[in-house]
């Protein structure tokens, strides 16, 4: 077992889970998306960036491309909310939260895609 | 991309890591804190507000307590905070700062930037390995000759010199091993335009190895290099490259031609060189000392032994030159001291050879020899250029420079090939047709060093000729050779030859029709190949260095003027 394995596969598999944790839930209730989740989604998306630096094969490019998808997007989904909460003033209302809710949802395809590579990787690895 | 990148990228990791989680908490830690605003009403710091001041405080910018003023929990939070996050954002951006400056990667960016200039060039370029005296030489002469060239040097310094060095030209440098393939490659090897590939780095085997690579990779290149022992040269041609040049064995070949047919020599000297037309030197015949047997003294040897020419050989250290012939003398010892000359019978010789690899030595042999006896005649082998100075003071008879010698072999070979086929012609007709020729171009072209040029007669590089020939019209070497800004003054160009497939015309006669595809071989005074350029270009020029006439515009207007005024 390698604990480099571990670390790198838990980072993925968590960014994964935490941003599907933020998108779960009624696409224009405020109240079914949590902004710690959002939160902890970007912070453990950038993580699993970081950790996806510098590796040389094929599949380890297009996996940092996939997280960098990732990061765009939560990204943009965070200042969405911060222009909605703190700029406009207008608050979370229905548009507001299905357009934010709807870029972690494309964040989190970028993040399916991500851990089926990964999962690739490893079943051919195993070959 | 490099190897080198990623590498940097993986040790980027550590500190951006630590650098997001020591925001990540601290910026929590803010959030989660229930503070209070202004009026004493509890108030919880947002992502944003706190994102702002850790930004702030992390960078030791520190703004203050913004927007409220912190209660006591929320400032031991940023006291573990401010220790925490300053640490890390100075150990992260100090790491990635240090590794954006790390050699191997700034190599890198330097390589990739190189390639990219390469790949811009689109002139016919050549690949010059080395940059020590003599590719410096070469570089001067290619530049003049408005060539482009690229060149490999392994020793940094050498390509500072280059980048320094004030040519009208860029020459892009790359610093790398040129034995290693992939760097020729980088430096453009591969590229159609590389018409030429000079090897001349200190190191035979590497020049053997260039030479191979070039001849691989990029088969229909000109490969010319530098060797100076028989097994290299050999293994060299053994592989078809074109031009193998020794510069002892090349100088060797001068003495002798001094020797035995003065004038070509004179001739040779004065169109090849860099320094204007000087007497003939005649080394005399008698008995000769060589001090020194190394590759410089043994090619020396080999051809004043052809010449019948007695030798005595002086050398220290034969066990590590190679052993002398069987009936020549050699006398063990320094030639820098007067009893080893006197043993060596230098009050009998006519000349002395200081040929070692040593200046200093060499000098020293000079001016001892000089002294015991002053008729001699001297020639010096000057080893490194900056000791220009003391060998044009010791005032040798004939210098034997290396660099020089090589540089102006390899730019001949490169620019103006005829010329050594003139010299070929020039030599079958004898020594006497040396000396008419070098009084005929005398007072043709002055004495200065002549500006020598190939013309080849194509659509790129005579469109003018080529459209008169095509309408038949009838051009002649004197239209080519005539002064086109007035055609009555006397000429200072002077054709030495002229190819025409397999025919060779040696100095041709000025009244001599070209024809399409001629490649002709001029020599002129400094400036008059540029010159020349207007005559083959510009249709109008043409017609008036053919017929006089000029139907330039100005001229129209003056001959209006001379109709109304007489």
């Amino acid at each position: 077992m390698n604990p480099e394995k571990v670390i790198f596969a838990f980072f993925i598999v968590l960014a994964f889970t935490l941003n599907f944790a933020f998108f779960i839930g009624d696409t224009s209730n405020p109240d079914h998306h949590n902004v710690y989740e959002l939160f902890a989604a970007i912070v453990v998306n950038l993580i699993a960036t970081i950790l996806k630096f510098g590796e040389r094969s094929q599949i380890g490019a297009v996996l940092l491309a996939t997280s960098l998808v990732a990061d765009l997007q939560l990204i943009a989904a965070a200042m969405i909310w911060a222009y909605a909460v703190h700029i406009s003033h207008i608050g979370l209302t229905p548009d507001t939260t299905a357009s934010i809710v709807s870029l972690a949802g494309a964040a989190m395809m970028a993040n399916i895609v991500s851990v089926v590579l990964l999962v690739i990787d490893t079943v051919r690895f195993n070959r | 991309m490099h190897s080198v990148v990623f590498l940097i990228f993986r040790r980027m990791r550590a500190p951006l890591l630590a650098l997001i989680s020591i925001y990540a908490i601290a910026i929590l830690g803010l959030v989660l804190i229930p503070g209070q605003d202004d009026q004493g009403i509890p108030w919880r710091m947002d992502f944003l507000h706190a994102f702002y001041f850790v930004s702030y405080m992390a960078t030791t910018i520190g703004f203050g307590e913004i927007p409220y003023t912190l209660i006591p929990a929320q400032r031991m939070w940023v006291i573990v905070c401010i220790y925490a996050t300053v640490v890390v954002w100075l150990y992260s951006i100090g790491k990635i700062l240090g590794l954006l400056q790390d050699p191997a990667l700034r190599r890198a960016m330097l390589e990739k930037r190189f390639s990219s200039v390469i790949k811009r060039v689109r002139d016919p370029f050549y690949l010059v390995c080395g940059y020590g005296d003599t590719g410096a030489m070469l570089i001067d002469a290619l530049v003049e000759q408005d060539c482009a060239a690229v060149v490999i040097d392994h020793n940094p310094d050498r390509i500072n010199a280059l980048r320094l060095s004030a040519l009208p030209m860029y020459i892009p440098g790359l610093l790398a091993d040129a034995s290693l393939p992939e760097m020729l490659s980088m430096a453009g090897l591969s590229k159609n335009n590389c018409i030429g590939v000079v090897a001349i780095t200190d190191n035979e085997d590497v020049n053997l190895h260039i030479a191979m690579t070039a001849k691989l990779l990029h088969p229909g290149v000109k490969v010319i290099c530098r060797a100076e022992s028989k097994d290299i040269a050999n293994n060299m041609y053994s592989f078809n490259t074109d031009y193998v040049i020794d510069p002892f064995e090349v100088f060797a070949g001068r003495m002798a031609s001094a020797l035995k047919t003065p004038c070509m020599y004179v001739l040779q000297s004065w169109l090849t060189g860099s320094r204007r037309l000087q007497e003939r030197i005649d080394p005399p015949k008698g008995l000769w000392v060589l001090a020194g047997y190394g590759r410089f003294g043994q090619a020396l040897h080999k051809r004043l032994s052809e010449h019948n020419i007695e030798t005595i050989i002086i050398e220290a250290t034969p066990e590590n030159t190679a052993t002398p012939p069987r009936d020549s003398v050699l006398v063990k010892g320094w030639g820098t001291q007067a009893h080893t000359l006197e043993h060596a019978r230098i009050r009998d010789a006519v000349g002395i050879v200081a040929g070692t690899d040593h200046d200093t030595n060499n000098l020293s042999i000079l001016m001892t020899a000089g002294m015991i006896n002053p008729d001699l005649f001297m020639v010096a082998r000057q080893n490194r250029r900056h000791n220009d100075a003391l060998f044009e003071a010791i005032e040798a008879d004939l210098v034997a420079k290396a660099s020089s010698t090589l540089a102006n072999r390899i730019r001949t070979l490169l620019t103006r090939p005829m010329l050594v086929d003139f010299f070929r012609e020039t030599k079958q007709r004898g020594d006497d047709q040396a000396r008419e020729l070098v009084v005929r171009l005398a007072i043709l072209l002055g004495e200065e060093n002549p500006e020598i040029w190939q013309l080849e007669l194509s659509e790129t590089d005579a469109p003018a000729v080529i459209d008169a020939l095509q309408a038949n019209e009838q051009v002649t070497l004197s239209d080519l050779c005539r002064n086109n800004t007035d055609r009555d003054r006397p000429a200072t160009v002077c054709p030495l030859l002229l190819l025409r497939l397999d025919e060779t015309h040696f100095m041709p006669d000025t009244e001599f029709k070209v024809q399409q595809r001629d490649v002709i071989l001029f020599a002129g005074r400094k400036g008059r190949a540029l010159r020349q350029e207007a005559t083959l270009v510009d249709p109008t020029t043409l017609m008036y260095v053919r017929t006089g006439d000029t139907r330039d515009p100005r001229a129209f207007w003056q001959r209006v003027f001379n109709r109304i005024t007489h």
